[in-house]
């Protein structure tokens, strides 16, 4: 039994590596849009959170006695990437890093590493983050670009020193409280708003909401969720270089909008418009790069529609009715559970059969 | 615009699109294109294995030290799914024994060497049926039969049982597959551009043969001058039921079943043959050598074969008699030492990789690439863990699972493989072409196959020797039985007298024992 002899004896170039970089070049723009937002804090976390994770990376295949060169692979990486594009700004370092020990090791090399989790890792630290550190984890830092606000921003992101002594030793450092340099997202507005019984337009208004920052990622919330634009950039590049298909982002993103439209037809004042809820929050970052995620989604393309059409309804559902402001992390987690039965029951179907 | 546009997001996929699902697009490396039939000349010796086929083997009609001539049949099909063979060339039987045949085994089969005579002389004991139109469909299928004509697309599944006339399942169309969609090859291309009128002839035989009302001729919109020669070629026979269908250029095209689906958009049901839609696929090779059979009566002694791959000097298409050793036709395109040089029999998607380099070129060869600088994907993949990407079930042109079903092969759990459709792998190669985990997940699955037909034939022979041994047992059973019977019977017929005897002396021995056991215990 020898692999010399079997065909075919071509093949496409296509690698794990090359798709992993693929992923990461398409996140660039929104960790472009993150920097231009939150100026050096975005670029400390950023490398913090990719390094911290390839570490982690390194230490399980050292235990685990796997070969190392995989630490090279890109995934590792990609998860800090990703994982860090999740986090509020403001969030301490520590914090951070153990996000990136959570990624790695609980949600990935137990299960035995690459291919095996079933769950998006960065997701998966992102809620061990969010239950484990509430208030850090929902404090979002005033932005330099937020057009809402009529006051400059309360720290100056752009500058090194200041952003160094937040990074590392938080907002005392500068003589603040961590009120006095966060404000609510969008999302966290209307939530807060509907508990005090407004409604959501209203919410909207005295929020000073424009689908325009929204769009341009001018507002608060975690580093990389802000810019639709950014987002846009990057998913159309992997749809055109085939390292994802459009049948989990368009589904899930249609789905939103169908069951917001419905909902904002029958009450509109009280269910938010569809088009605040696709450029609201981390819809598109999770449409094109969580959901997306080729280990803990379904193979087929039938399968595909159905886990972006559940991620769409649970997202909606969650936002809506549920405690978080948020619901896509918990959206996308809660149809990995659904990938092993999605995959066997919607298999394609076989020639002549 | 819009199309490519649409094409690369994949958004084509929306909506059901013509042909089959799936597929690749691998680079085309059809560099022989251009370059017109060579005749290559006589070998210094022949090899030809009686094996050239799916079925069974041949057996020799002629022995070592006879000689013979081009055309006559030195090897006889036995039974039904076989095809004879036919010597190449005039000149003498030398041996008759076993020589490695192109298999990655690289085992040896029997084989018949010839050494030709140089005159080449035309075995003449079966005339042409030059008006074939008026004659008997049976005398023309039997005529293919007798002139060993395989499928030389490269099943090499014996033509003349494709065309079997079923009065409950009659051909409504004759598909002519020149779509050729393995990479480097280019055999049928030139053969489609040099020798149209005569393969379409070949065609016309076919469809006569089965009595076809349509006939239609599939090629890859990769060859326009083929798709144009093709058509005028029609117009210049007034073949007003024959059309040319430019198909797009997507592997696997080619293979039986997609072609099939892409041309008619029906997909032939599990278990059955085309017949059974009403359809007759067949090679433009096997259409040229049905030609060649029926109007010259010349039987299947030698075909086109594409020489091609980065060790090649002069890349050629050539023509070539059956049991030319391969290393000659690589010499005849200037290839010379074979030392670091990796052949592959057939194309890069579905070839083999021939372990050893002395051995001929047989009815299914329909190209031999030699590789030197570029490397051999089956060589260097490293295997990754499958990261579930998909690539593979978005290509299979069968609508398999690929990464599942290889998770199943790989840990030897065959019946979880065939509930996952093993059986249906055609074997194309387009996932593992795809996986950017470089998974050999064709190798699994020829593996899975393999086991589970011995596992079948392990549990056959294990029956059959549990029939055997209980037959055994019974039998022995009986006899025993009847010697009893018989015994009885004849111990009732002495009755009285001799069962005394018997009695007493059994007693007196025994009385002897227990008495010198006695003296034993006092002692």
């Amino acid at each position: 039994m020898s692999l010399l002899i079997s065909s075919p004896h071509a093949h496409g170039g296509d690698s794990i590596r090359a798709n992993m970089l693929a992923v990461i070049l398409a996140l660039l723009p929104a960790a472009g849009v993150a920097t231009y937002l939150f100026g050096w804090l975005a670029v400390f976390l950023i490398l913090l959170c990719m390094l911290g994770c390839m570490a982690a990376e390194w230490g399980c295949l050292k235990l685990m006695k796997r070969p190392l060169s995989r630490v090279g692979d890109g995934s590792a990486a990609l998860t800090g990437l990703l994982l860090a594009l999740t986090l509020p700004a403001a969030i301490p370092w520590w914090m951070a890093l153990v996000g990136c020990v959570a990624a790695i090791v609980l949600a990935k090399q137990v299960y035995g590493g690459l291919g095996h989790n079933p769950f998006n890792p960065a997701l998966a630290a992102r809620v061990v983050l969010l239950i484990s550190f509430p208030l850090n984890m929902t404090s979002w830092l005033v932005p330099m670009h937020a057009p809402m606000l009529a006051a400059l921003p309360p720290v100056d992101l752009y500058n090194f020193g200041d952003c160094w002594s937040l990074f590392w030793f938080g907002p005392e450092a500068l003589g603040k409280g961590l009120d006095a340099i966060t404000m609510a997202s969008p999302l966290g507005h209307v939530k807060t708003e509907w508990s005090r019984g407004i409604g959501a337009i209203e919410a909207l208004r005295n929020y000073d909401y424009s689908y325009l920052d929204a769009f341009l990622g001018r507002e608060a919330g975690s580093l990389g969720e802000t810019s639709v634009l950014a987002l846009l950039i990057g998913g159309i590049y992997l749809l055109a270089r085939h390292t994802i298909t459009w049948h989990i982002p368009l589904s899930f993103i249609v789905t939103v909008y169908v069951l917001a439209a419905v909902f904002n037809a029958v009450n509109p004042e009280h269910f938010a418009p569809p088009l605040f809820h696709i450029l609201a929050g981390g819809l598109m970052l999770g449409a094109f790069f969580m959901a997306t995620d080729p280990v803990s989604s379904p193979v087929t393309p039938r399968g595909q529609l159905i886990f972006g059409i559940g991620c769409g309804i649970l997202t909606w559902s969650i936002r809506t009715f549920g405690g978080y402001p948020e619901g896509v992390m918990f959206s996308i987690l809660l149809m990995n559970c659904a990938v092993p039965l999605i995959d066997h029951y919607f298999r394609p179907r076989v020639y002549g059969k | 615009m819009l199309p490519a546009l649409l094409k690369r997001f994949g958004l084509n996929q929306l909506w059901p699109t013509a042909g089959f699902p799936g597929g690749v697009h691998p680079v085309e490396h059809k560099i022989t294109a251009d370059s017109p039939i060579i005749e290559l000349p006589l070998p210094p010796q022949l090899i030809l294995p009686l094996k050239q086929h799916i079925g069974e083997i041949c057996a020799p009609l002629v022995e070592v030290g006879e000689h013979v001539l081009r055309g006559q049949k030195i090897a006889k099909s036995q039974g039904y799914v076989s095809a004879s063979v036919h010597a190449p060339t005039s000149g003498t039987v030398v041996a008759i024994q076993d020589h490695a045949i192109p298999h990655p085994s690289g085992m040896g089969r029997p084989c018949m060497m010839i050494e030709p005579d140089g005159k080449d002389t035309f075995d003449e004991s079966r005339p042409p049926i030059s008006d074939y139109r008026n004659a008997d469909p049976a005398e023309i299928r039997e005529r293919i039969r007798m002139s060993g004509i395989v499928g030389l697309g490269g099943a090499v599944f014996p033509t003349f049982i494709k065309m079997l006339r079923d009065q409950r399942n009659p051909v409504q169309m004759v598909i002519l597959n020149g779509a050729e969609c393995e990479p480097y090859l280019t055999c049928d291309h030139r053969v489609m551009l040099e020798h149209a009128a005569d393969v379409l002839r070949g065609m016309d035989v076919i469809m006569h043969a089965v009595n076809a009302k349509n006939g239609v001729i599939a090629i890859e919109d990769n060859k326009p001058d083929a798709i144009a020669v093709m058509r005028g070629a029609i117009e210049a026979a007034g073949m007003k039921d024959v059309e040319v269908r430019s198909l797009p250029t997507r592997y696997p095209q080619g293979g039986e079943k997609q072609l099939i689906q892409t041309l008619t958009g029906k997909q032939v049901p599990e278990g059955r043959l085309p017949l059974h839609i009403g359809v007759l696929c067949q090679n433009v090779g096997t259409a040229l050598a049905i030609h060649d059979a029926v109007c010259l009566g010349m039987p299947l002694i030698q075909r086109v074969v594409t020489v091609s791959g980065d060790a090649i000097p002069n890349p050629a298409n050539v023509r070539v008699r059956i049991g030319t050793p391969i290393p000659f036709v690589l010499a005849q395109c200037g290839l010379q030492d074979l030392s670091g040089v990796r052949l592959i029999h057939g194309g890069p998607m579905m070839g083999e990789r021939l372990p050893r380099t002395n051995v001929p070129l047989v009815k299914s060869t329909n190209g031999i690439l030699a590789m030197k600088r570029e490397a051999l994907y089956s060589e260097q993949a490293v295997e990754e863990p499958c990261i579930r990407c998909g690539h593979c079930v978005e290509v299979c042109p069968v609508g398999l699972v690929p990464n599942e079903l290889a998770w199943h092969c790989r840990n030897d759990q065959f019946d979880r493989g065939q509930e996952y459709n093993l059986f249906d792998c055609i074997e194309c190669g387009c996932c593992s072409y795809v996986c950017p985990s470089h998974i050999p997940l064709v190798h699994y699955f020829r593996y899975a196959k393999g086991q589970v037909a011995k596992i079948e034939k392990e549990r056959v022979f294990a029956e059959q020797s549990k029939v055997r041994s209980e037959a055994r047992d019974n039998r022995l059973a009986r006899e025993q039985a009847e010697r009893a019977a018989r015994r009885s019977k004849v111990r009732k017929q002495h009755a009285p007298a001799a069962d005394g005897v018997k009695k007493t002396a059994a007693d007196t021995k025994k009385a002897a024992t227990t008495t010198s056991k006695t003296e034993d215990d006092k002692a």
